[in-house]
């Protein structure tokens, strides 16, 4: 650095210490412009009493006072901004431009507006939203929201439409397929179509949502974060929309009229596809203001799972029952690896890849290896079974991702073992994670595109 | 010298008012003035002021204002409001009531030693 010329490193000096100053929560990017305004201007009245400009920068810099006193006296004064606030766009929180953040706003809610007219329009060709369509709308259900996710990320991410060619093709595909295969309306491949295509789908949506960076590992756990955040959110104003609900049936019924109508064909099929937008918008936005929740709840919940999964294991071994062969325990054993899977998954996305192992770690292993003997068991149990009864598409659809999950968890578990006894990187645990997103999209693509013709759609 | 916490904190307030009472300012010129009028015996940390202008400024008796140099530096400038002045005025009544008081006590203590520091310049032979 003496190399450089001193108004170079001076600068380069600054920089660094405003990137530090901005790291601090009470602290806006305005106070800290202010400060170095003040930071420049006592610097310059150093130099000009003859201090060298490396000199001036130290002592400047000790005048305006420790980082952490500075920190404090600030959020003393502006206590709110410890709660970090919503604010609607990150330009906003950085002082910048403002129109981007409100344009941003429009488009969301225009596409959700967008979402939830798309769920009133078939209804406007004949195919009312009721029982005797309910087929139609379990088979479309992703096809009416995913679309103006898709066009949000695209805009967001400021896409050329080539990079949307692949989700575009994998969303017409779908809305064939959907439409022109020959479902029965009560059939098993109906119904397994309906939840595996959105999974598949989403797959589409984390393209758009990396805007082009899906082959980096980061990307890849950015939409993870994203989907849990999402999650949450939407579980969050779905809560609120229960409240309005509530508050429109109780306020119309008092004058005497029944909202039922309105509520049942509009306010909950359009609310609950636009929620999806106006979610991720709010996800979006308030990534840098609002702590990440998924991580959080991974915290309380992982040691509460592990426990009771010893529980189960050490009960099981002591008592000698064995495990009920009934088909819904298939279905909760899958449950259980989902959620193992995703305390996992979120406990991995808030670590930090350079952290040396710790006792949350261990539990972290613990439960997976519990989970993964439980499952085992279970499998076993049912394997017996199964030829018995032969393969109905429920049950092979259970079993294929009971083993997509296996197999993620039991190499898990291997790469955890390794790096708790310091044999490998932590690194490796995320790589492996990010690698495998496609194998959900593709075994959901899987059970929904070749199930039905596979079992003749019954 | 160093004047305790406390003090600092309770007479920022009339001292940042009377500066921009003067005229419209900003932190670093704020600063040099109070080093200046207090002839170096009240030392700031530098970086202290902004909370105590940002306070003034919530509670409404400065205003700021963002404008740019000739440099192209943006710098934010404060100016005092009718209700600072009013405030202004408040705190000097307050502040004249404990230096009356303070002055009478001081003659009753009579102390044998002088604190030539302590005193204001303007009644240093008092």
């Amino acid at each position: 650095m003496s190399t450089l010329d001193p108004e170079a490193a001076l600068e380069e000096q600054i920089a660094r210490w405003r990137s530090y100053l901005r790291r601090r929560q009470a602290l806006l990017p305005v106070d800290v412009a202010e400060l170095e305004d003040h930071l420049r201007e006592s610097i310059a009245g150093l130099r000009a009493g003859g201090l060298s400009a490396e000199e001036a920068f130290l002592v400047g810099v000790r005048r305006l006072g420790g980082v952490d006193a500075l920190s404090r006296e600030f959020a003393r004064e502006h206590s709110d901004r410890l709660w970090k606030q919503l604010l609607l766009t990150d330009a906003e929180a950085a002082g910048g431009d403002q129109t981007r953040g409100r344009q941003e706003a429009a488009v969301a809610l225009g596409l959700a507006v967008g979402a939830g007219v798309a769920v009133k329009v078939p209804a406007f060709f004949g195919l009312a939203l009721g029982d005797e369509n309910a087929a139609f709308y379990a088979r479309n259900a992703a096809l009416f929201v995913l679309p103006f996710l898709v066009l949000f990320f695209g805009w967001k991410r400021r896409l050329a439409p080539a990079a949307l060619v692949w989700p575009a093709v994998a969303g017409g595909a779908a809305a064939l397929l959907a439409n022109l295969y020959p479902f029965r309306t009560t059939g098993d491949t109906l119904g397994l179509f309906a939840l595996h295509l959105p999974i598949a789908l989403w797959l589409g949506v984390g393209v758009a949502y990396a805007g082009g960076r899906w082959a980096q590992g980061n990307a890849r756990m950015d939409f993870i974060r994203f989907s849990g955040e999402l999650f949450i959110y939407y579980v969050l104003i779905a809560l609120g929309g229960g409240v309005l609900i509530g508050s429109t049936a109780m306020t119309f019924k008092a004058i005497g009229l029944d909202a039922g109508h309105f509520i049942g064909y509009w306010l909950v099929p359009c609310g609950a596809a636009g929620a999806v937008v106006v979610a991720s918008w709010l996800v979006e936005a308030k990534q840098s203001v609002v702590e990440n929740m998924a991580p959080v709840l991974t915290r309380v919940f992982t040691p509460l799972f592990a426990c009771v999964l010893l529980s189960f294991l050490v009960t099981l071994v002591a008592t000698g029952r064995g495990v009920d062969q009934a088909r819904e325990v298939l279905i909760g054993f899958d449950a259980l690896l989902i959620i193992v899977l995703g305390l996992l998954l979120y406990a991995v996305s808030a670590r930090d890849p350079q952290a040396p192992p710790g006792t949350f770690d261990v539990l972290q292993l613990v439960l997976v290896a519990g989970a993964l003997l439980a499952d085992g068991v279970a499998l076993w149990a049912i394997a017996v079974r199964i030829q018995e009864f032969g393969f109905t598409p429920n049950r092979l659809a259970g079993l294929g991702l009971n083993g997509v999950l296996l197999v993620n968890l039991g190499w898990s578990a291997v790469l955890y073992a390794r790096f708790l006894r310091g044999r490998g990187p932590f690194a490796a645990l995320e790589r492996w994670q990010t690698a495998y997103l496609p194998v959900y999209a593709v075994w959901a693509g899987l059970v929904a595109v070749v199930f039905p013709p596979l079992f003749g759609f019954r | 010298m160093d004047l305790g916490k406390d003090l600092i904190a309770a007479s920022s307030t009339p001292i940042v008012l009377a500066l921009l009472a003067e005229g419209d300012s900003y932190g670093y010129a704020i600063l040099l003035r109070v080093r200046e009028s207090s002839g170096g015996r009240m030392e700031w940390t530098d970086g202290m002021l902004y909370p105590v202008l940002h306070r003034l400024e919530r509670l409404g008796h400065i205003e700021a204002r963002w404008e740019t140099a000739a440099t192209g530096r943006r710098r934010k400038y404060y100016r005092i409001t009718a209700q600072g002045r009013q405030q202004l005025e408040e705190e000097r009544r307050q502040w004249q009531a404990v230096d009356a008081t303070l002055r009478s006590l001081w003659r009753a203590v009579a102390a044998p030693a002088p604190f030539p520091k302590t005193t204001p310049p303007q009644e240093a032979g008092a």
